[in-house]
């Protein structure tokens, strides 16, 4: 099973130095040693921003798609061979800005597919302009006299499309982060980690620094992860104190635990050589 | 050659494309020739709805513009369609509910007044099955066996749910047959048509026949949003999901849809999507995304009358270029435009092995005149197709090659291409790449993967055909064209063949890579060359002039969002000709 070096490509990733997606990188590395996961068997799918080069320095198989279309894609690899781990990085821009809708829909369709988002509250790739995330009244360079827009709530909105397993880690805990990856692999179906990912070049407000004073751990303050209407008063917590951990988590039937198409195996192992369409063309006769 | 045309025509709600297909269907069972061909608005309920059939002892390819027997649900179907009624035709209507006269009409239409609603609701069934009692009425107008209605009921309504309701619409049939016998007895059997030898044969649209090849195929994804005049796949497809083992995703917007196929498809299944043009051009960035990591990708492209929303449920062949050129940036792609259900179903089949052999995105150009005209073929030779995966890799042969290159740059532009789990992994990016396919903005590299992936197109040019001809080599005009206007352009030669004009008939079945040296040929030395197109602007004159530099002579284009009849074209040509020579 993998080594953390052998996870580890040649090339060095090209994130400025400091950068919170450095914690992220390491921790989906250590996660997936901790849980033994083949590296072939496994796949990750990015979209654009800063977070899409990342399954460039990942040794796994990967596909670097479109901005906001890591989960389409992922979706689909997963429900072609389930017996693959998948796993979608995404940012707050690519996340929760142009992929909304796939976000939105991923979460009810509970593939078995794990998201994880690079949340910098900033877009970084295209030198820092305002993001769904950013804060109101946050001067950008796209709004020079302050965000007119309220952010988006990602735990609030998974929570209220019933996302299986809701949680925000924090890419300066890097510890922290690899146990709520892990938790969120060995949990089935859809997997929603918004991760506080401070840009340490564009984000001038949300610094490490700003978050170190902030955050405190669900898990020590004695949350119940099974109770839906707590999970969405700690969804709205933000400001002197903000939570990070598993927010919520249900159990139920993944997208492909309904598929009869694939209860045998996956539909990569079917056979398609010479499908028999005799009974279909009789049908038309 | 005896034949004969039926209409029905009524408000959308009425069932009425129930009953066109049943009126087909019956007589392609006895060995007849039918084709079919509706019209109906965007709206669920009210409107204007038609459907026409034609009937014939030989092969046909489209419907044609007269009407012997209109059945009129409304009297506005009288007011819209009494001109298109032959001489001595039949106007079938619902007495119950309005009346017409020979004054409003012709003096030589035969009038067959029937209390459509009133005999459906007194035979037991409701007033929706008025038009079965129709379909009764307007077989017992017709030389023929009454018993092929009866197998067509039960074979569309039957089986064990549908045993009551196929009895009641056969009952209510039989009561439509026997009203005109007893008080139309001069009508009766009046139009004869037989079937010159038996034969079985099938009774499809372009959207079925489409289906077909991507399951036999291998299609195991199929993943749209719907989009008329593209959804019937959709329909079908999911309805044989489970029997044929088909993950048949209905997707958030035609975004996710495109992403999904090409998500699938680099897991290593056979994917396709399909959609009109509104949805296509929500595609389009993603058709470069898999066109730059070279994952294989079937796209049908079902075309409508656009821009925008346009006519969402006509027909048009406004697409062409926007199919060729689609997405940003320059990459190579094949577009093949079926012209009738027979292509539809070899072309899609075809379509699979192009995009696997070349790792290249393929579209398959229809449009709403294709996709949901029934025409009756004879049954697909499905077992001669063999399927071609390219360079896929198998497990085995993965685990031989060290130092995997995804994206080598081979003499052919195609390379191996691993699939997740397999020990040759690689990275599929939407950037520039190496040929790892690790990202780069190297130029050599970025010369080196845009000349492979184009390198892939010369070889392609010389193994596909883009060109079918029909008719005379030495024809006195030659016909250019594209698409389901194939149908009309054929039967039209008919018509031409009676006064003793020579036509010949060059169809273009693939638009990219376009067949230019073929076309060069073929186009050099004739005269009267005549592009049709159910187009503004052309596209496909344009296409030839660009890439063979020359000039079509004459250009008959239709754009209202209905397809040419035969008569059409045949007025069309004989008046450009005409004017020509003056």
């Amino acid at each position: 099973m993998p080594s953390f070096e052998e996870l580890t490509t040649k090339e060095r990733p090209t994130w400025c130095p400091g950068c919170g997606d450095w914690g992220i990188l390491t921790a989906l590395k250590k996660a997936l040693v901790e849980i033994n996961a083949e590296p072939t068997k496994t796949v990750v799918v990015a979209g654009i921003g800063c977070s899409g080069h990342l399954p460039q320095w990942i040794n796994t198989f990967g596909f670097h798609s479109l901005h906001g279309r890591a989960l389409p894609v992922a979706q689909a690899i997963k429900l072609s061979n389930h017996e693959l781990n998948v796993i979608a990085v995404g940012g707050d821009g690519d996340g929760y800005g142009i992929g909304m809708g796939h976000f939105i829909h991923a979460m009810r369709r509970n593939v078995n597919v794990k998201y994880i988002v690079h949340d910098n509250q900033i877009y970084g790739l295209t030198t820092g302009q305002a993001s769904p995330t950013s804060e109101k009244g946050f001067k950008t360079k796209s709004t020079p006299h302050g965000l007119i827009e309220e952010p988006v709530n990602p735990i609030a909105l998974a929570l209220a499309t019933d996302c299986s397993f809701v949680a925000r880690g924090f890419a300066g805990d890097v510890p922290h982060l690899v146990k709520l990856i892990v938790q969120a692999i060995n949990h089935k179906g859809f997997a929603l980690i918004d991760v506080l990912q401070p840009c340490v070049t564009f984000n001038y407000l949300n610094t490490f620094e700003y978050f170190y004073r902030r955050i405190y751990k669900l898990e020590e303050s004695g949350h119940d992860t099974s109770n839906k209407e707590i999970a969405f008063q700690k969804a709205f917590e933000w400001g002197e104190k903000i939570p990070i951990g598993l927010f919520y988590k249900k159990e139920r039937k993944t997208y492909e635990d309904e598929l009869p198409q694939i209860s045998k195996e996956p539909l990569i192992k079917q056979k398609i050589d010479n499908v028999d369409i005799s009974q279909l063309i009789e049908e038309f006769c | 050659m005896t034949e004969f045309s039926w209409k029905i025509g009524g408000e959308a709600g009425y069932g009425i494309m129930t009953s066109g297909l049943i009126f087909g269907k019956a007589f392609v069972k006895s060995g007849l020739f039918a084709f079919d061909t509706n019209e109906y608005p965007s709206l669920i309920r009210g409107g204007h709805n038609t459907y026409t059939v034609r009937v014939c002892d030989e092969p046909i390819f489209s419907h044609s513009k007269k009407i012997d027997i209109l059945v009129a649900l409304t009297k506005l179907a009288v007011e819209k369609h009494k001109d298109e009624i032959s001489e001595n035709g039949f106007i079938i209507f619902d007495q119950s509910v309005f009346s017409v006269s020979n004054e409003e009409v012709r003096d030589d239409i035969n009038l067959v007044p029937i209390p459509l609603t009133e005999i459906a609701t007194k035979s037991g069934g409701q007033a929706i099955m008025r038009n079965n009692v129709a379909i009764g009425a307007s077989f017992a107008l017709v030389d023929y066996n009454f018993e092929h209605l009866v197998d067509t009921i039960n074979g569309i309504f039957g089986g064990k749910k549908g045993e009551d309701i196929a009895k009641t619409n056969i009952n209510v049939a039989r009561e439509g047959y026997n009203y005109v016998e007893r008080n139309f007895p001069k009508f009766l059997r009046s139009i004869k048509i037989s079937a010159k030898k038996f034969a079985k044969r099938m009774y499809i649209i372009g959207n079925e026949a489409i289906s077909l090849g991507a399951i036999r195929a291998g299609c195991k994804f199929y993943s749209a949003y719907p989009m008329t005049p593209a959804s019937s796949i959709l329909h079908f497809l999911s309805s044989k999901e489970n029997d044929y083992n088909i993950i048949v995703k209905q997707t958030e917007d035609e975004i996710a849809a495109i992403h999904m196929a090409i998500g699938a498809s680099f897991a290593g299944v056979r994917s396709m999507t399909g959609t009109s043009g509104g949805g296509f051009s929500l595609m389009t960035e993603a058709l470069g995304l898999a066109a730059l990591t070279e994952t294989p990708l079937v796209v049908v492209l079902a075309q409508r009358p656009g821009p925008s929303t346009g006519m969402p449920t006509h027909t048009e062949q406004g697409d062409l270029k926007f199919a060729i050129n689609a997405s940003n940036g320059e990459f190579p792609r094949v577009v093949v435009a079926p012209g009738d259900a027979n292509e539809c179903f070899y072309e899609t089949f075809n379509a699979f092995n192009i995009a696997e052999k070349y790792q290249i995105p393929v579209i398959v150009l229809t449009d709403k005149f294709l996709a949901e005209s029934h025409s009756t073929i004879d049954p697909f030779l499905s077992k001669q197709l063999k399927i071609d995966r390219g360079m896929l890799l198998t497990d085995e042969k993965a685990k031989q090659i060290k130092d995997y290159k995804r994206y080598e740059n081979t003499a052919t532009g195609v390379s191996y291409r691993s699939i997740p789990s397999q020990i040759a992994m690689f990275k599929a990016a939407t950037d520039e790449h190496d040929e790892y396919g690790r990202l780069s903005e190297e130029q050599s590299d970025r010369i080196t993967q845009m000349d492979k992936r184009f390198r892939k197109f010369k070889v392609l040019e010389s193994e596909i055909d883009g060109i079918k001809i029909y008719g005379d080599d030495d024809a006195d005009i030659t016909i250019i064209s594209w698409g389901s206007t194939k149908g009309p352009i054929l039967e039209a030669m008919k018509i031409f063949a009676k006064k003793g004009v020579k036509v010949c008939f060059i169809q273009v079945l693939y638009l990219m890579p376009f067949p230019t040296t073929k076309m060069k040929l073929l186009i050099e030395k004739r005269k009267n060359k005549i592009i049709i197109e159910n187009n503004k602007t052309a596209q496909l004159a344009s296409l030839i002039k660009e890439h063979t530099g020359m000039d079509i002579d004459y250009k008959i284009l239709k754009y209202d969002g209905r397809p040419f009849t035969p008569e059409d074209i045949y007025e069309k040509i004989d008046e450009v000709l005409t004017f020509a020579k003056l």
